[in-house]
């Protein structure tokens, strides 16, 4: 167990360094001059050379990478003179339009897109596994067709038609609901529940309907499998047999499947953000894209792609110690 | 006596197909009734309707055991029946038990159910007949997975569940199927050992005869569903009245049948010297080089057919590849006519390729699923430039007993049988010196494999082929080959000739072996007296 | 042996057994319903969408010109009359603020939407092909690398890395293809991975070994053993691309970093229409039904292939 932690571990190690540098030289070395994607639309002259020279851009690209990762590690400075940024680590990088380190920027908008995000999985997977689970076992029937039906289309929408339907309906003609505002857990729980209801509930439907496929999927094949028929046949109570012996099998697999699905989550979330005008983290890559602010925009990639990452390593672990066999390997 | 189990006009239906039809026996307390049939029989069908197991099938007749009527019972009556008056073992012990729970857990839940007991008591009932069906170190090993268990240790803890509940039936459904020889033999012991000492009766549900006929009273044998012949084993086999009994007791490959004279053997056509194949296993930072082939050496002589035995895990399958260098040797030499073949490259090795050729296991596999079946015969010959690759493959056909016309069908479009038939004239298509044949019947019926088998020393003759002949059958292998090696975990520990090897077998391992192999005689209960002191 | 590791992912496709005859597959598709209703569905969004500049011609109307004066400027901008400005010169209204037409936008919309979704996926397939079989067939070495830049692939967030490319990419290239272009970028890496397995699982198949004992050359036997048995996987993969990209596509767009006004799209639309749709709720409707119905229609379609190829499929995506 020890070496497959461990394993799993460097693996992901590597994984992220990779990936850094991947973005890094996607980014800085694009076509595009750097300063100029850095600096921003309506960046005159004086302004482009200062952001070059913070940037370091004249340095060899091996330098600026180092320089980069140093950052991250240790915090850096950018500096043009006697004009100095600093940017405690992990320095994800500055944005010269706002004047503040990309990592401050991220940290702000975080609690709005965690209160999204927790918000929306704790609807999304009680009600997508139980949807999936009552479709798996009541095959064949009105159930199953019903919930087949509703999960395809929660698959097929995309998130900001859910969202926009639901703003038309319960905001503007039920006026049932007021439109979003994030107002911060910390101000008033109340309002702040309030006020992400539908846009949990828009982003809950799109992730229950991807667990309830993967869980019906996961359910049908467990249900079929030897070892289910054989408590069967040793008399145990139908309830028992698929309490104990199937949906272990279907539920264990939905781990790994679940971290796969966090890339899709962050799709989902960023529309839902700029959709509901929640100023989260979504909406701050929209904006940062919008006005080609290119440290914000690494900043966000990075620390995306990180977190897809570690799910997947998590959801690696998890599964090991939830199925025996695993640590064989 | 009255019986514990009474079958009357049993028909399973699924859908518009009657898998069994009108199956009637009575099973007393102590005794053993073996089910004898092919695939499609209908003989496992028949004994998962007697749980009431099959989905979706509707089944009518009269099932009785004991006082209870197994067809018209509630859901809490079947549920006490299950396990508790009638246990069942299935056939593959790899995915009978849940993966993610320990064994004795397993074991214990089942125990609860039935009787209530405490976790305590149920978990030390659990250690108790896991020590009873002979595991070693019981109360350890009660708290291991699945995985962690040998696929006989498998099938004990399965026989441990039902053991707990004290079942007056026990329904073994092809229990030993999927174990090697030796391992099969100590668990038909183990059923012989606890039907004597319980009192339960017995439901032993086969293909192979040979395991039937040491181990029960009576014999039912099964064909499309009809119970063609009934009575005590002693009369069936011996003196079977069906025409089809009689027919499946001819292809049952026999270790006393009478063999030809071993031809003049020829100078050597293969020499094989200190043969290794290491496979690299486990993950990074820990692999390891695990050998399948150990250094074995031998001497495959021209126009002779060579035997190599073994079980599971021995390496019989790696040799063979490495033979017609599928595989590459880790080290060794194969000298094939002269010319070592162990270090060519791939290039050079193209045109020995046409004297080497291979027939595998899996006749479904080896033929891709989509090409036509007569494109696959002229594959080699369209290779190597050959003229009239289509007709030279309706001639192959016709030889191996297919018709011709059939040359545009699909491999899916025929029976496994027909399918080994096509396998065998896509290897004989160049006309190979060489024919490796790597388990070319273990996945046929019997009586289609004795064609096969049939068809191949035919062939052998007429092609004058050498052959080397690898199976896990002592019985198959004894038929067809002039010597036998016998391997185990990657080396060869004896080889003789066919006659002295299975006469006077001189290796521990070979007599082990021997004597595990089920005979037709029913008087003969099979691995007893062999002196096994490994546990499985 | 990192985070994708198929062999430890229980989710991971195992080699398709059942292989693909045209026919065959053919015949089950035509018995599913719902399937034949989504290929009706996106066959004729693809003629509309084909014929938009004609079924333009015949309302009169382009998708770019100004009609401000059918909009009331004391409602800021909300077109005159009912549901949107329906009427017989502008068929499905006009857009507020512009006063552009709406059944002109939609209808090229379509083209834009079908296009980046179906020409995206063929960049995808193309790509991820060349590479999967690269690895898959090109000896360890090749495999080592490949397989490592796959799994990098497959670790990024694919939306949000198009995105972010979507800001550094040059201005002047044409947004739909561009959209294509990174959709492809970012989206390779699971086609890859398929043609890899497949590959991989094909090559250990027994009837493989046979043709090399035939003495068939690598070439050979790829061409006539290996590439007919990822026909099967990578039509089920290549059906269910297209909503994935339709959805990226239009999530792009609704984002304004897709495809940028005049020219039209759905997604943009339906940006646009977040500002309206309290005064005219028609403006959200046309289009996001539209989007709804061809997302819905290509999903059913795809749904289908996949029970078509591999009858036994229980609905693990």
């Amino acid at each position: 167990m020890i070496w497959y932690l461990l394993r799993r571990l460097a693996a992901a190690a590597v994984v992220l360094l990779a990936l850094s540098a991947i973005v890094y030289a996607l980014f800085y070395l694009s076509p595009g001059d750097p300063a100029v994607l850095a600096c921003g639309r309506g960046c005159d002259g004086e302004r482009l050379a200062l952001t070059r020279e913070k940037l370091g851009l004249d340095d060899p690209v091996h330098l600026q990478y180092w320089h980069f990762l140093e950052g991250l590690v240790a915090g850096r400075d950018y500096s043009a003179g006697p004009d100095v940024d600093h940017c405690a680590a992990p320095c994800l990088g500055y944005s010269f339009q706002t004047d503040q380190p990309v990592t401050t920027m991220l940290l702000d908008r975080l609690p709005v897109s965690a209160s999204l995000a927790a918000g929306a999985a704790a609807l999304a997977l009680p009600l997508g596994v139980s949807a999936g689970l009552l479709s798996a076992l009541r095959r064949g029937r009105l159930t199953e067709r019903v919930m087949t039906g509703v999960t395809l289309l929660g698959f097929a929408t995309p998130v900001f038609l859910i969202g926009l339907v639901l703003l038309m309906v319960f905001c503007a003609y039920l006026q049932w609901l007021p439109f979003p505002a994030y107002v911060p857990l910390t101000e008033s729980p109340a309002r702040w529940a309030q006020n992400l209801v539908l846009p949990w509930v828009a982003l809950a439907l799109i992730q229950a309907a991807v667990y309830a496929r993967i869980t019906r999927a996961g359910a049908l094949e467990t249900l079929v499998e030897d070892h289910v028929r054989t408590f069967r046949a040793y008399g145990l109570r139908e309830r028992q047999v698929i309490r104990r012996h199937a949906l272990r099998g279907a539920l264990i697999p939905l781990i790994t499947l679940t971290a796969l699905e966090v890339a899709q989550v962050m799709t989902a979330a960023v529309l839902t953000e700029t959709m509901f005008g929640l100023p989260g983290i979504g909406k701050l890559t929209v904006e940062s894209v919008n006005s080609v602010d290119l440290p914000v925009v690494v900043g966000v990639t990075v620390l995306a792609g990180t977190v897809v990452v570690v799910a997947n390593t998590v959801a690696d672990l998890l599964h090991a110690a939830a199925d025996p066999r695993v640590k064989l390997a | 006596m009255s019986p514990v189990l009474r079958v009357r006009d049993l028909r399973v239906r699924f859908g518009g197909f009657e898998a069994v039809k009108g199956v009637s026996f009575d099973l007393a307390a102590g005794r053993a009734l073996g089910v004898v049939g092919e695939s499609g029989s209908g003989k496992s069908t028949l004994a998962m309707s007697l749980l009431r197991l099959t989905e979706g099938a509707e089944t009518t007749g009269e099932i009785r055991a004991g006082e209870t009527d197994v067809l018209a019972a509630p859901k809490a009556e079947l549920r006490r029946l299950r396990g508790g008056r009638i246990a069942m073992v299935f056939q593959d012990p790899l995915s009978s038990l849940d993966p993610y729970l320990r064994v004795g857990d397993q074991i214990a839940e089942v125990y609860r159910a039935h009787t209530g007991a405490t976790r305590r008591a149920a978990r030390a009932k659990a250690v108790e007949v896991l020590d009873r069906v002979g595991i070693p170190d019981a109360a350890r090993r009660a708290r291991a997975y699945p995985h962690e268990f040998s696929g006989g240790m498998r099938q004990r803890a399965l026989i441990a569940m039902a053991l707990a509940l004290r079942p007056r039936i026990l329904i073994a459904d092809e229990p030993t199927t999927a174990l090697d020889v030796t391992v099969q033999a100590q668990l038909l012991d183990l059923l012989g050992d606890l039907r004597a000492a319980t009192g339960m009766a017995l439901l032993l549900v086969s293909h192979d005869v040979g395991v039937v006929a040491g181990n029960v009273d009576e014999v039912l044998v099964m064909r499309d569903g009809e119970a063609v012949e009934h009575g005590p084993v002693g009369t069936v086999l011996r003196a079977p009245r069906a025409g089809y009994t009689r027919e499946l007791l001819a292809a049952v490959p026999r270790m006393d049948a009478p063999r030809t004279a071993a031809p003049t053997p020829g100078e050597p056509l293969l020499r094989v010297t200190d043969l290794r194949r290491e496979f690299v296993l486990g993950p990074p930072l820990r692999r390891r080089a695990v050998p399948a082939v150990d250094g074995v050496t031998f001497d495959v002589r021209r126009g002779e057919t060579l035997g190599i035995v073994g079980e599971s895990g021995s390496g019989k399958s790696t040799l063979a590849r490495l033979l017609v260098r599928l595989l590459e040797p880790t080290s060794g030499r194969v000298v094939f006519d002269g010319r070592d073949l162990a270090g060519l490259p791939e290039r050079r090795l193209r045109p020995l390729r046409r004297d080497l050729q291979l027939v595998f296991q899996d006749p479904g596999a080896s033929l891709n699923p989509r090409r036509t079946v007569g494109d696959s015969i002229a594959e080699p010959l369209r290779v190597h430039g050959e003229p009239d690759p289509g007709g030279a493959a309706r001639a192959l056909m016709e030889r191996v007993g297919l018709d011709p016309r059939r040359a545009r069908d699909y491999p899916h479009e025929f029976s496994g049988g027909q399918r080994q038939r096509i396998g065998i004239a896509r290897a004989l298509a160049l006309r190979p010196r060489l024919l490796v044949c790597d388990e070319p019947v273990t996945s046929l019926d019997v009586s289609t494999q004795a064609q096969v088998l049939e068809l191949l020393t035919d062939l052998r003759h007429e092609f004058d082929l050498t052959l080397v002949f690898v199976s896990h059958d002592l019985a198959v292998v004894r038929q067809v080959s002039d010597r036998v090696a016998v391997m185990r975990h990657g080396k060869i520990v004896e080889l003789a000739g066919t006659d002295a090897l299975f006469e006077s077998p001189e290796h521990p391992y070979t007599r082990e072996l021997l004597a595990a192999v089920p005979t037709l005689d029913p008087r003969i209960p099979h691995g007893r007296g062999g002196a096994l002191e490994a546990p499985i | 042996m990192t985070l994708l590791d198929t062999e430890l992912a229980p989710g991971a496709e195992p080699a398709r057994k059942v292989p693909l005859r045209g026919r065959q597959t053919w015949r089950r598709l035509r018995a599913d319903r719902p399937a034949m209703a989504g290929l009706a569905i996106v066959a004729s969004m693809i003629v509309v969408a084909l014929a938009a500049p004609l079924l333009c011609a015949l309302e009169g109307q382009d998708p770019t010109t100004f009609h401000s004066g059918l909009l009331d400027s004391a409602r800021g901008g909300v077109p005159h009359g009912a549901f949107g400005g329906m009427s017989g010169d502008h068929w499905l209204g006009v857009e507020p603020g512009t006063g552009r037409d709406v059944f002109a936008r939609v209808v090229h919309g379509a083209r834009v939407s079908l296009a980046v979704a179906l020409g995206a996926t063929v960049l995808e397939l193309l790509v991820g092909i060349a590479i999967g079989l690269g690895a898959g067939l090109g000896g360890r070495r090749a495999d080592a690398v490949l397989s490592r830049l796959i799994e990098l692939s497959l670790a990024f967030p694919p939306f949000l890395l198009a995105l972010a490319l979507m800001a550094i990419v040059p201005q002047s290239v044409p947004r739909p293809l561009l959209l294509a272009c990174v959709l492809t970028a970012v989206n390779w890496g699971s086609v890859a991975r398929v043609t890899r397995n497949q590959a991989m699982a094909l090559r250990g198949r027994d009837h493989v070994a046979a043709a090399r004992l035939s003495g068939a050359r690598p070439a050979r036997i790829a061409v006539r053993e290996i590439l007919p048995g990822l026909a099967a996987p990578l039509l089920v993969l290549a059906a269910l691309k297209v909503p994935a990209n339709m959805i990226s596509e239009a999530g792009l767009s609704f984002l304004g970093a897709g495809v940028r006004p005049p020219t039209p799209s759905w997604g943009q639309m339906l940006s646009t229409a977040t500002t309206w749709f309290r005064t005219d709720p028609a403006y959200v409707i046309i289009p996001g039904a539209l989007l709804f119905t061809t997302l819905l229609a290509c999903t059913l379609l795809a749904d289908g292939v996949r029970r078509a190829v591999d009858p036994r499929w229980n609905g693990r995506s």
